[in-house]
């Protein structure tokens, strides 16, 4: 369990990292918390000739009003968020899900965009960040551009960030602070990656479109289409268990494990949505 | 100065936390020795496969490399070894050699090791070397391994290590004659210790006197110096094997392991002190594994709820090899020893075969076999007291032995003394009102949440005698010694060969050594953990600190304190008899007046010998044995009760509450009794509800690290209550009995009564620990197929 060696880089700027990390490309790795990339490394399944290092970067850092948005800076650490007045203000739902994120050391280090950039299909934060319809900023040393959560997670743990890019905030749409939300999850132990989740978004005007995601279960968090119609109208008694069974078994080859998750998602689904009422 | 008070029956804190808690342990990894080359093993990635080749030239030529030895090269320099009890008639194992020869039989036995002057060269080494597998297929399930799918060793035959029957009564009849008989399979999964310090070895060899020293996390220094010279061919004399502070041990460190041993080979081929430390994840996949018994198991009752019979057949299935130097059949044999032995049960049969597959070697793991035999025959009894309509409480006190009915011959043919089964289930249920949580348990069923109430009465045997390794063959005593020193300060030093791996044995002789004398707990230093600096005994295993540990201490404290008493005597021209020892003075045994300080007498025995009357000869130093000499086990006894919730919706099971009662004899120190119990609550809750190694049919490992092995956590233990019932062992001075597996023994068992009493109330039922959310979701599935409604809506 002792990485392969590799050289350190610990730039000041976000310029100076995104300089470094065009000119390694393919053999850099950016640290962030190291929550997962030092214990991948430790046992050898991570094994970058260089790391870049960006704990300096305050720019990195910090939690932004701006207007129509909060904006997460790629670098604030999961405990940053749950002491927030502001996510506590405008974001409760990203604080409740934080709040499931393993254990004080591991949230005193551990950052959003290092969760988000891991794409780890059971971490609860890319799967709150696609429920609240969030936009990831990316930079690389031309441009920045931004790109719906939706568009996101294209894999397991596979990103659509391109190897020159560094993921420098999140940008989420503020909701009306009056809004129900449901965030419930399924895990072993406290702290551990869940088994399965559902998040539940009702639409406002930021955001125009009810959001379910599944996540836990398959490659990445999804939005499910057959939890986002039961929203509104007889709410979940008429859950389309079928069309939920479909969803699973497109992520389970084998039968027997969507048959254990079934039941499962299917009584999340159920609380969750007995949690939008008043 | 303050007057001296008993130590023993004080919580008195451990000495050794102090300085662990401050940064300061000394474990294996922390001693450092120039030169050290340090080692890392390429272990077989298949479960069972042929190595045809191994090229090594890219790993020898890397920098900072200084040896690559293949299992040959290592087998050049031992003997082989099996892990044979004798004790069992028929007991089959294979050989084995440190590092894998011509075949590995497990995913992770060592297949070639490498020296390097930094672990990480080590590692960076292994990625170099290429081998030409051809593997076989694998053993991966005991039913598999028991149909000889394939033979692992031809020159067994089979794969079948032991079979044997143990019996008693008339088996037939009392099945005939019952009025219900209950049967079941029981599955448990395999286990392992997962202890905070991974197995860590220094060894250093000095070829200028063939001497050999080895710093080893490990249970048992003496065993290891009598194994390593045997196998390596060196004097006994001129090994020395130092067990330093030692994080956790829970039996895993009891053994010979294959990596351990090439290690002290690795110092002598390269002359230079070699070390290896196992990580997380290899230990994972090679440290001894536990448990792994499918048990199938009938028992027969009259109506009014009387045992009439009992019959279990256990399929044990270890690894590719029996444990050594102990072997391991333990575990089986204490399931044929202890299923049912809190009962007078007249008819016992029970079968044990015990199987090789391509797994690690298991081994011995805190309460080896009681957690099968208690979950076993606890669950048993509550499936006759639902067939039968009884009140399962009822029906223990109907059929547990009898308190104070002497030396008890079990159905097992095990002599049981002094138990106390019947104080032990009184006392857990003072205070706990089963008539309201019945009421609470149905009124959490309307809100669709099920509770469940379990109890589990246990018999352990513990400070295991003089016959069982006296038998075996293997280099393991059930004596323990303690020298003590009566030291020119007037304090007293201990050097015991019970050992401590943190449950606080060396306070415990402390106490007993502080009362036997007459002096402060804090004058007294104990010093446990080497082969050279302490006399031969054997270390920590089977619960036998307090008892066998501790009664060596005593004897050898009463002997130091007459002679204290007698050089006293002399110089005061007193009688001894008339004297005590008092804190560091002595005083007179009727008036308390204070005749001399204990340093004085200390100087005399010391430096002033000539003070003495002529021919004294004082003796300053004092050492005494202690062996249970007729007795194969110190026998003790418990129960535990747990209650439980289910969420139905997820198969989640929650601990609410979790209760023992123990009779541990006469109580040493109160914390560290109660804290031993509760960790080891905390690993039979595990073993209830999370931990399993999984292995695949093909017996590759799907489990590799803490994310997949989930131990239990803080927030998931709810507070343990500890009681005790202080039934004192007539056998020894202080009376105390073994209670460092008490927990593990029946805690699996309490919760698997809890959650089948919670799943009755649905006509459902699991026998597979642990149980998992996946298991209770299942046995919930198939009670309610029909039922096309989310499984949350019980009503
Ligand atoms: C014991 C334990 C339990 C855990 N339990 C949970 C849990 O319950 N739920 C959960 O969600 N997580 C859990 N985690 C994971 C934890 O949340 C990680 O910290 C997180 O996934 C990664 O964040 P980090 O800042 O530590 O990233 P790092 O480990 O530093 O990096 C992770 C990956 O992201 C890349 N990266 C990081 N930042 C950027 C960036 N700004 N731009 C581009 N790439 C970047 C890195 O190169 C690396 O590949 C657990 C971790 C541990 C050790």
């Amino acid at each position: 369990m002792k990485p392969t060696s590799f050289s350190y880089h610990r730039p000041g700027t976000l310029p100076e990292a995104l300089a470094l990390l065009s000119e390694y490309q393919g053999a850099a790795r950016i640290l962030a918390g190291g929550q997962s990339l030092m214990p991948l490394m430790a046992m050898r399944m991570a094994r970058p000739e260089r790391v870049i290092d960006i704990n300096r970067i305050d720019d990195l850092k910090g939690i932004r009003d701006a207007g129509d948005t909060l904006t997460i800076g790629a670098l604030t650490r999961y405990n940053d968020i749950l002491r927030s007045p502001l996510i506590a203000a405008q974001m409760p739902l990203l604080a409740e899900a934080i709040g499931h994120v393993a254990h004080h050391a591991i949230r005193n280090r551990g950052t959003i965009g290092g969760s988000l950039a891991l794409a780890d299909p059971s971490a609860e934060t890319p799967a709150t960040c696609l429920a609240l319809g969030a936009r990831i900023v990316a930079q690389s040393t031309s441009r920045e551009r931004e790109i719906a959560t939706d568009d996101f997670f294209d894999g397991l743990m596979s990103t659509a960030l391109e190897e020159h890019e560094i993921l420098v905030a999140v940008r989420i749409p503020k909701r009306p602070t009056a809004l129900p939300h449901a965030f419930i999850e399924f895990a072993r132990r406290k702290g551990d990656f869940a088994q399965a989740g559902i998040i539940l978004a009702p639409a406002h005007d930021g955001m125009p479109e009810n959001r379910a995601v599944i996540f836990g279960i398959g490659p990445t968090p999804w939005r499910s289409a057959a939890l986002e119609a039961a929203f509104g109208g007889e709410g979940f008694a008429a859950a389309p268990k079928a069309a939920l069974k479909d969803e699973l078994n497109v992520y389970f080859a084998d039968d027997e494990a969507a048959a254990f998750k079934l039941p499962i998602v299917m009584t999340l689904a159920q609380r969750a949505f007995a949690r939008l009422k008043p | 100065m303050t007057e001296v008070v008993p130590a023993i029956g004080r919580s008195i804190p451990r000495p050794r936390a102090k300085r662990l808690i401050s940064g300061r342990g000394r474990y294996t990894g922390d001693i450092t020795a120039r030169r050290t080359v340090h080692v890392a093993f390429l272990r077989s990635p298949y479960p069972h496969a042929i190595i045809n080749s191994i090229s090594a030239d890219a790993a020898r030529s890397l920098n900072g490399v200084v040896l690559v030895a293949t299992g040959a090269d290592i087998a050049q320099h031992c003997k082989p070894f099996a892990g044979i009890h004798r004790l069992f008639k028929g007991m089959k194992a294979p050989d084995q050699l440190p590092v894998a020869v011509g075949r590995a039989c497990w995913q992770g036995e060592p297949v070639v090791a490498i020296a390097a002057e930094t672990r990480a060269i080590a590692e960076d080494a292994l990625d170099l070397i290429e081998i030409d597998w051809e593997p076989l297929e694998g053993l991966g399930t005991p039913e598999k391994a028991v149909a000889g799918v394939v033979v692992l060793h031809d020159k067994l035959g089979d794969n079948i290590g032991y079979d044997g029957v143990t019996a008693s009564g008339d088996i037939d009849a009392a099945f005939a004659g019952a009025a219900v008989v209950v049967q079941d399979t029981f599955r448990f999964g395999r286990h392992t210790g997962v202890s905070l310090e991974p197995r860590s070895i220094l060894a250093a060899y000095d070829p200028s006197d063939e001497s050999l020293v080895v710093h080893e996390s490990h249970q048992c220094p003496a065993q290891q110096q009598a194994v390593f010279a045997d196998l390596m061919g060196l004097q006994e004399h001129r090994v020395r094997v130092v067990c330093p502070d030692v994080g956790g041990a829970f039996g895993l460190k009891q053994q010979l392991y294959g990596d351990e041993l090439a290690t002290c080979i690795i110092a002598k081929m390269t002359r230079r002190p070699a070390s290896f430390i196992a990580d997380r994840v290899e230990s994972f996949a090679s440290d001894n594994h536990a448990r792994e018994h499918v048990v199938e198991a009938r028992m027969a009752f009259d109506p009014d709820g009387r045992i009439r019979g009992l019959m279990i057949d256990d399929l044990f299935a270890v690894g590719a090899y029996s444990q050594y130097p102990r072997s391991s059949i333990g575990e089986a044999s204490h399931v044929a020893a202890l299923t049912g032995a809190p009962y007078d049960i007249a008819a016992y049969q029970a079968r044990v075969r015990m199987v090789y597959q391509n797994k690690p070697p298991v081994g011995h793991y805190r309460a080896v076999g009681h957690p099968i035999a208690c979950a076993v025959g606890e669950s048993l009894l509550d499936q006759g007291a639902r067939a039968l309509g009884l009140d399962a409480i009822a029906m223990r006190r109907l059929n547990q032995v009898r308190d104070g009915s002497g030396p008890h011959t079990s159905h097992s043919g095990f002599v049981l003394n002094g138990l106390s089964v019947e104080a032990t289930l009184d006392r857990v249920l003072e205070g706990f009102d089963v008539a309201a949580f019945r009421k609470e348990q149905a009124e959490a069923r309307e809100r669709g949440i099920l509770l469940g109430l379990g109890i589990a009465n246990f018999v352990e045997l513990a400070g295991t005698g003089a016959p069982y390794y006296g038998e075996s063959g293997a280099p393991v005593t059930a004596q323990e010694s303690c020298l003590v020193r009566f030291e020119p300060s007037g304090q007293i030093r201990c050097h015991a060969s019970a050992t401590d791996q943190g449950q606080g044995t060396d306070t415990a002789i402390g106490q007993a050594v502080a009362d036997a004398i007459g002096v402060f707990f804090d004058d007294v230093e104990v010093i446990s953990g080497d082969s050279m600096a302490c006399p031969s005994g054997g270390g920590a295993w089977a619960s036998r600190g307090a008892s066998a540990g501790v009664e060596a201490a005593v004897r050898a404290g009463r002997a130091m304190r007459d002679e204290i008493l007698r050089l006293a005597g002399l110089i005061l021209q007193r009688k001894p008899e008339q004297m005590t020892v008092a804190g560091r003075v002595i005083r007179d045994a009727s008036t308390g007046a204070e005749l001399v300080p204990l340093k004085d007498v200390a100087t005399i025995g010391h430096y002033r010998q000539h003070l003495l009357p002529p021919g004294t000869q004082p003796e300053m130093s004092m050492l005494r044995s202690f062996v249970p000499q007729n007795q194969s086990f110190l026998t003790t006894n418990g129960v535990q009760l747990s209650v439980v919730s289910i969420d139905p919706g997820l198969g989640d099971v929650r601990l609410l509450r979790h209760r023992v009662a123990h009779d541990s004899g006469t109580v040493i120190n109160p914390m560290l009794l109660n804290e031993q119990i509760r960790g080891g609550v905390v690993q039979g809750l595990g073993a209830a509800l999370f931990e399993e190694i999984r292995y695949g049919e093909d017996a590759v490992l799907g489990t590799g690290t803490l994310m997949d092995y989930l131990v239990p956590l803080a927030t998931e233990i709810p507070d343990i209550e500890v009681v005790h019932v202080a039934n004192a062992d007539p056998g020894t001075t202080i009376g105390a009995k073994g209670a460092g597996e008490a927990g593990t023994a029946g805690a699996a068992a309490a919760v698997l009564n809890a959650v089948n009493d919670a799943l009755a109330l649905i006509g459902a039922s699991v026998n597979t620990l642990p149980i998992t959310p996946e298991r209770v979701l299942a046995a919930i599935d198939q009670v309610t197929r029909e039922d096309q409604q989310a499984p949350g809506n019980y009503k």
